[in-house]
């Protein structure tokens, strides 16, 4: 079982980077609900099968994969748009930068002091590397799309991190997380919408202007 | 103690309801201005109570948030001081439904709603035993006030001055916060109960933590040169606000200052000195000031610049003599808490018979005034018995804390030795020197604008203020002749709270027979005179009829104008030019015509704050410059924002990988 939950964690890392070199956005889409519902299965394979697990898995594979891409295939046919044309930084750099965030997080993640049964676990260097691809995600991008997409990566790297917490962490507290991200996930759907009439255009450039 | 928390329950309901209830004037000013005079009043009882029976009584909630215990105390200090606040506080509750009526603005009920909040947080900072709870309310009453200094926000003079003011209170509370952070450090908590531990704190930490609190309280009092605010404030609030932030805030901060000065180790002398010296340049400064003034409330803040400089400059003779001079302390303590007690009584007056002024004529300007006491006799007659106060003159109260003042300086000019004998004596004369040009400030508001005639076509329309606005002043008044004529009434609570801060106070000044109640008896002399003098006078003179009312003799000219009058400018010139020197004097352009015949001339008189315009403005305006660049920052891009905080991140992940 644990060998299941380190491969399909790898492929989570794979998929950050297809994600970070891609530039059609469906695609994108497709591959951050496919990231998010191999995760979502992932503490079923780690910890014991529990009321408390499986809700968890359950309500990570609803909002992750279907609820969340749903919306935002709904926000793209509506402004229609398919691609992410010219990023801040071009897609091979991202790629690279990508790579030297993944290899950054497993070295970092050898020097933590962890507990005996996490050392040698992909769980924290999958997870920092994750949060890095969404930073890079949300750093790089113009299009409010692909940025709520980077906040989507993000979040998936703090649930890879709760996993080490399953047992420890409230119930009350994880669906506090996915309901926020839900929240989050609407917001940006609203703001996209609103660029768009506005600028008649995706980029968030045009908030610059909103400043003082 | 619960009658106070009655009293905040009642401002801060009234407060919240009286904006809530819309466009209706009237019944924003009855549940707004009820509800503060009400509140105000059961804070006054609560105060006058607590300080008649002189015990101490505290009141603690804990709270979740860390260092913060809602503790409340109220000994005689704290009670002395909730006096001014509450009383200004309900007369200007009252004296503010008249003076606003018709002026509302769109939504009435908010400026009661500020006003409610500024009378509660004062009340919250003094009866706090928390330094926490003390800071909060602290911004309370500095956030409340700015929104009522800048009621009139679309003129560029009330915004400047709001933002003036803004500045000059969060530096000081910077400031505070510094010295609370070191205070709470040491005490291990932030409750005043803790801070006796504060005693025995090493010296240069104790003077880093009094420069802070001085600097930190004084940007708030008034204290020279952090009064700038002052002058540009005090004008642009709403009159019954002025003599509320004039009378009673600005006496919140010295009393944070006895406060905390009261947990420190015993001062060294240097604190005293330097006390001693920022109050008396503050004392002639403002004096100073004030006689250039036009504007009638400026120079009335200008005279509080002055009258807080001289509370500062007992307030260090106090310090500087603590443990060594017992006598002298105590007269330098009574002098600065009777002062303190007296200035919230005639600088509220003063401002309320200001407003007035103001309500009834359309101006503050000194040059527009004149011929007022026939128009309006009852705010003439207030606006006298104030100047008289502030002058320290009988048979009003001010003289009896100037007196104690002089006393003690002089006695302390008689007790030092040496070198340090020539000081205290020559404060004496700088005293005197205030004093003299206190009258002469204001002889010059009452003269140009309470006799003569007036000097603008619309003065001669001014109006008597209604009753709402008379009363207060009244009470004013007559709580000041009051003081005066039976020192006793004064005297009681000051010397009360005084042995609580210094015990044998109180009998050493008995003892050495330094209680001057014969001041009363001399005030009351004095009247009796004035009163016989007067009805001798009506008894011998012509009856009115016999004396045909002409007008004055106009030096030969036929056709004197109204505008030949003296004005308020020509009144001080001979102080500005002969005593002063060249910074302080006024800036004049034109008015000298020298051709054959005469032209068009045009002469402006200004008067500046030297230390606002030569010191902070360009002061800031170097920091701005500086802080240019950093603008480049805020790109407005959401990536680039994102991007510092992955920068963020990344470098403190470094730092913990370095660190392990």
């Amino acid at each position: 079982m644990e060998n299941l939950a380190n491969l399909l964690l790898l492929l989570v890392i794979l998929l950050n980077f297809f994600i970070l070199g891609s530039s059609r956005l469906g695609a994108c889409i497709q591959t951050a609900a496919l990231q998010g519902a191999m995760l979502a299965c992932v503490p079923l394979l780690m910890h014991p099968i529990s009321g408390h697990t499986l809700f968890l898995a359950g309500s990570a594979l609803a909002l992750k994969g279907v609820v969340m891409p749903w919306l935002l295939f709904r926000a793209i046919r509506q402004v229609r748009i398919r691609r992410e044309i010219d990023p801040m930084i071009g897609y091979v750099p991202t790629l690279i930068l990508g790579t030297v965030a993944t290899a950054g997080a497993f070295i970092f993640s050898d020097h933590l002091p962890l507990v005996a049964a996490h050392r040698g676990s992909l769980v924290i260097p999958c997870g920092l590397a994750t949060l890095g691809a969404g930073f890079l995600m949300m750093i790089t991008r113009r299009k409010a799309l692909t940025q709520a997409l980077g906040y989507l990566i993000f979040e998936n790297g703090i649930f890879i991190f709760g996993l080490l917490l399953t047992e420890a962490m409230p119930l009350m507290v994880e669906a506090g997380v996915l309901l926020d991200l839900l929240v989050a996930v609407f917001v940006m759907g609203i703001v996209v919408n609103q660029i768009n009439r506005e600028f008649s255009s995706l980029n968030v450039e045009n908030l610059s202007l909103l400043r003082e | 103690m619960q009658l106070l928390i009655v009293s905040w329950l009642l401002l801060l309901t009234g407060g919240i309801l009286a904006p809530a209830l819309g466009r209706r004037p009237l019944a924003a000013a009855l549940v707004g201005g009820g509800s503060a005079a009400l509140g105000s009043l059961a804070g006054l009882a609560m105060a006058a109570g607590a300080l008649a029976n002189g015990q101490t009584a505290g009141l603690a909630l804990a709270t979740t948030i860390p260092g913060l215990t809602l503790s409340l105390r109220l000994d005689p200090l704290a009670a002395f001081f909730l006096i001014p606040v509450h009383l200004l506080g309900l007369l200007g509750a009252i004296y503010g439904v008249g003076y606003l009526r018709g002026h509302e603005g769109r939504l009435p009920g908010l400026h009661w709603l500020f006003y409610n909040l500024l009378v509660a947080s004062m009340s919250v900072v003094i009866a706090a035993a928390n330094a926490l709870l003390f800071l909060f309310a602290w911004e309370g009453m500095s956030l409340a006030s700015f929104f009522l200094v800048v009621t009139e926000h679309r003129e560029p003079a009330t915004a400047r001055a709001g933002l003036i003011y803004l500045l000059a209170t969060h530096l000081g509370a910077a400031l505070l916060l510094g010295g609370f952070l070191t205070v709470g450090a040491f005490a291990g908590g932030f409750d005043f109960s803790a801070f006796a531990a504060l005693s025995h704190l090493p010296g240069p930490t104790a003077s880093l933590l009094f420069i802070l609190l001085l600097l930190g309280f004084g940007s708030k009092a008034g204290l020279f040169p952090f009064h700038v605010w002052l002058p540009e404030a005090h004008p642009a609030a709403p009159s019954h606000v002025s003599a509320l932030m004039s009378g009673a805030m600005v006496k919140t901060a010295l009393y944070g200052l006895v406060r905390f000065l009261l947990f420190l180790p015993s001062a060294p002398g240097w604190w005293g000195g330097t006390l001693m010296a920022l109050g008396l340049a503050g004392a002639l400064f403002g004096i100073a000031m004030s006689a250039f003034q036009n504007d009638v409330k400026r120079g009335l803040a200008y005279s509080t610049v002055e009258n807080v400089g001289l509370i500062l400059l007992a307030l260090g003779l106090w310090l500087f003599c603590r443990g060594r001079y017992p006598q002298l302390a105590a007269l330098a303590l009574t002098g600065a808490l009777t002062h303190i007690l007296n200035h919230a009584l005639f600088k509220g007056l003063l401002f309320l018979g200001a407003g007035s002024l103001l309500h009834g004529t359309g101006s503050r300007n000194l040059n527009r005034l004149g011929g007022l006491m026939r128009r309006m006799p009852a705010t003439g007659l207030c606006l006298v018995v104030g100047a008289l106060a502030v002058t320290a003159l009988p048979p009003a109260n001010g003289l009896l804390g100037e007196w104690f003042i002089y006393r003690g300086f002089l006695e302390a000019g008689v007790r030092l030795k040496g070198l340090a004998a020539f000081f205290p004596l020559v404060i004496v004369g700088l005293l005197a020197l205030v004093g003299g040009l206190a009258l002469l400030v204001f002889s010059r508001l009452i003269g140009i604008a309470l006799g003569g005639e007036p000097r603008d076509s619309r003065t001669e329309l001014a109006h008597e203020s209604g009753a709402l606005m008379l009363v207060p002043m009244f009470v004013l008044a007559g709580l000041c002749l009051a003081g005066g004529l039976a020192p006793s009434l004064l005297l009681g609570p000051v010397l009360r709270v005084a042995g609580m801060i210094e015990p044998p106070a109180a009998p050493l000044l008995a003892q050495a027979g330094l209680l001057p109640l014969w001041l009363g008896g001399l005030a009351q002399g004095l009247t009796l005179l004035l009163a016989l003098t007067a009805l001798l006078g009506r008894w011998r003179r012509p009856r009115r009829a016999e004396t045909p009312a002409v007008p004055t003799w106009g030096c030969g000219y036929l056709f004197p104008t109204r505008r030949m009058a003296y004005s308020a400018e020509g009144f001080s010139e001979l102080a500005g030019v002969s005593f002063f020197c060249d910074c302080l004097r006024p800036r004049i352009e034109g008015g000298r015509s020298v051709r054959l015949f005469p032209g068009r001339e045009v002469f402006r008189h200004q008067a500046p704050d030297l230390v606002l315009e030569a010191g902070f403005l360009p002061l800031f305006a170097w920091v701005a410059a500086r802080c240019n660049r950093l603008r480049r920052l805020q790109s407005g891009l959401v990536h680039i924002y994102v991007f510092y905080i992955f920068s963020v991140i990344v470098a403190l992940l470094g730092w913990v990988a370095v660190r392990l």
